[in-house]
């Protein structure tokens, strides 16, 4: 299956690059670019390179640009989506950090909205708050919130994680209680898979699942975990799993990267990412 | 694209935006101000800045004395808050469109590792080593500015990094900020 990754990476002036993505030591290379992985976009597409590879699947293509949080890159980004949706062959587009624009989310959906098959769309991220944000999240197939951003969904008056209001970030306990009522005002996407203490998987139906072990809470600081979560369920998509499966395996899969590698609150993501295809054949053999 | 293409995708924007306003969503906010000299040298500072202003009447629930407020993309506050600041410009207040009364999280969830300290707040973490107050992680958000504020402040000290809203530009710059003016105030320096 052909399937695309859409994001930007922290770099000022990084041009628009849409490239097959493949990995090497500690970076991504998009054609003759290398991206280094810390985290972001170019984690994400790290932890799909890694799950690719051990699934035999096809690498995703990637589209992205420099944005440092001026919108600059991401405008690239949107532009070119607008322009390319008509030659979209790919079955599975996965959205990331991108600067939230309800204007050109819109645009881009409507585009896809119009394709004889709509792909499935997987939004993480600022996607997914501008998914939220623009009223479409149900044309969505899957968010991957954390705690603070199901309260944010949760929040049918938020418009950002920022406001959300103090009554709906509580503890983790209350989080099934948050997934219904994002539900309830339509600004949860067909499928949640929500990150935290336990992940949690979830529809219009209620919880589906819940991954509890193994639990390494020094994951919880370490920036690009959510982004390694997302890449992997990406490719487990790719590969042509069912949405609930694809969400409990990589759930299994990122938390075994933990355990597997033993983490301080002062790891990288890049330090867990060797251990990826160990966890993920764990996993999978589960 | 063609004349009719576009015409089609306009009415396709009329729609969606249509649908917006029918469920009262709205991805705006306005900048409030005291005086009507102070709204147009805003104006142009942000315009000049690439930010998608336009000056209207504030909502009669938050009426001041001036009758012009400037509406922006909530999601640049930061950046809008900074670029007043650059200029000596103050704002009285900066209101989401969608709900005048939803105010900035205040809430922050504090968490201990034992050698190091997580504060959180809406989306955004923070964690220090509590042996030297070296930031080791920054985790959340969504924006495209975490990952660049994630370099800037990741392996430095917490009173000797740049502050996140020094190059934060959106909300989740702003959350960043608060998560590390509360993490400051749990470890003095």
């Amino acid at each position: 299956m052909s399937w695309l990754i859409v994001g930007t990476i922290p770099y000022e002036g990084f041009p628009l690059v849409e490239a097959s993505c493949a990995l090497t030591k500690d970076s991504v290379r998009l054609g003759d670019r290398a991206v280094r992985v810390v985290r972001g976009t170019a984690a994400l597409a790290a932890a799909a390179c890694l799950t690719v590879e051990v699934l035999g699947i096809q690498p995703p293509t990637v589209l992205l640009a420099g944005d440092i949080g001026r919108g600059d890159g991401s405008t690239s980004v949107y532009r070119r989506m607008v322009d390319r949706v008509g030659e979209v062959n790919e079955r599975l587009i996965v959205f990331h950090y991108l600067m939230p624009d309800v204007r050109w989310h819109d645009r881009i959906l409507m585009a896809l909205e119009e394709l004889a098959e709509k792909p499935v769309l997987v939004a993480d991220a600022g996607y997914m708050y501008v998914a939220k944000m623009s009223g479409s999240a149900p044309s969505y197939d899957l968010f991957t919130p954390d705690a603070g951003e199901i309260a944010f969904l949760a929040d049918e008056n938020a418009p950002h994680p920022f406001y959300t209001r103090g009554f709906l970030l509580q503890e983790e306990e209350r989080v099934p209680e948050l997934i219904s009522r994002a539900y309830e005002h339509e600004n949860a996407a067909r499928y949640l898979l929500v990150k935290g203490r336990s992940d949690l998987i979830a529809s219009k139906d209620g919880i589906l699942a819940e991954v509890v072990e193994p639990c390494v809470d020094a994951m919880e600081p370490i920036g690009g975990t959510g982004d390694s979560l997302t890449g992997i369920v990406a490719a487990l998509l790719a590969a042509g799993k069912a949405i609930p499966e694809a969400a409990f395996l990589a759930a299994k899969t990122n938390r075994l990267l933990g355990s597997l590698s033993n983490p301080t609150p002062a790891f990288s993501v890049a330090d867990l990412l060797p251990a990826l295809p160990n966890a993920l054949e764990m996993a999978l053999s589960h | 694209m063609t004349f009719l293409g576009r015409l089609i995708e306009r009415f396709r924007e009329v729609t969606y935006s249509t649908l917006r306003d029918s469920r009262g969503l709205s991805e705006r906010g306005i900048l409030i101000f005291q005086h009507t000299s102070e709204v147009i040298r805003a104006e142009s500072l942000l315009k000049a800045a690439g930010l998608d202003v336009a000056v209207k009447g504030p909502p009669p629930e938050v009426r001041t004395g001036c009758d012009l407020a400037i509406e922006f993309p909530i999601v640049s506050e930061l950046k809008a808050r900074r670029i007043l600041s650059d200029a000596r410009i103050r704002p009285i207040m900066v209101l989401p469109l969608q709900d005048l009364l939803l105010e900035p999280v205040s809430l922050f969830q504090i968490k201990d590792f034992g050698t190091h300290l997580m504060v959180r707040a809406a989306n955004m973490k923070i964690t220090v080593s509590k042996d030297d107050l070296e930031i080791v992680n920054v985790s959340g958000g969504g924006c495209p500015d975490v990952p660049f504020l994630a370099d800037q402040l990741v392996g430095r000290g917490l009173y000797d990094a740049p502050e996140p809203r020094t190059h934060g530009q959106t909300l989740c710059g702003y959350a960043l900020q608060l998560a590390y003016e509360e993490l400051k105030r749990q470890c003095p320096g």
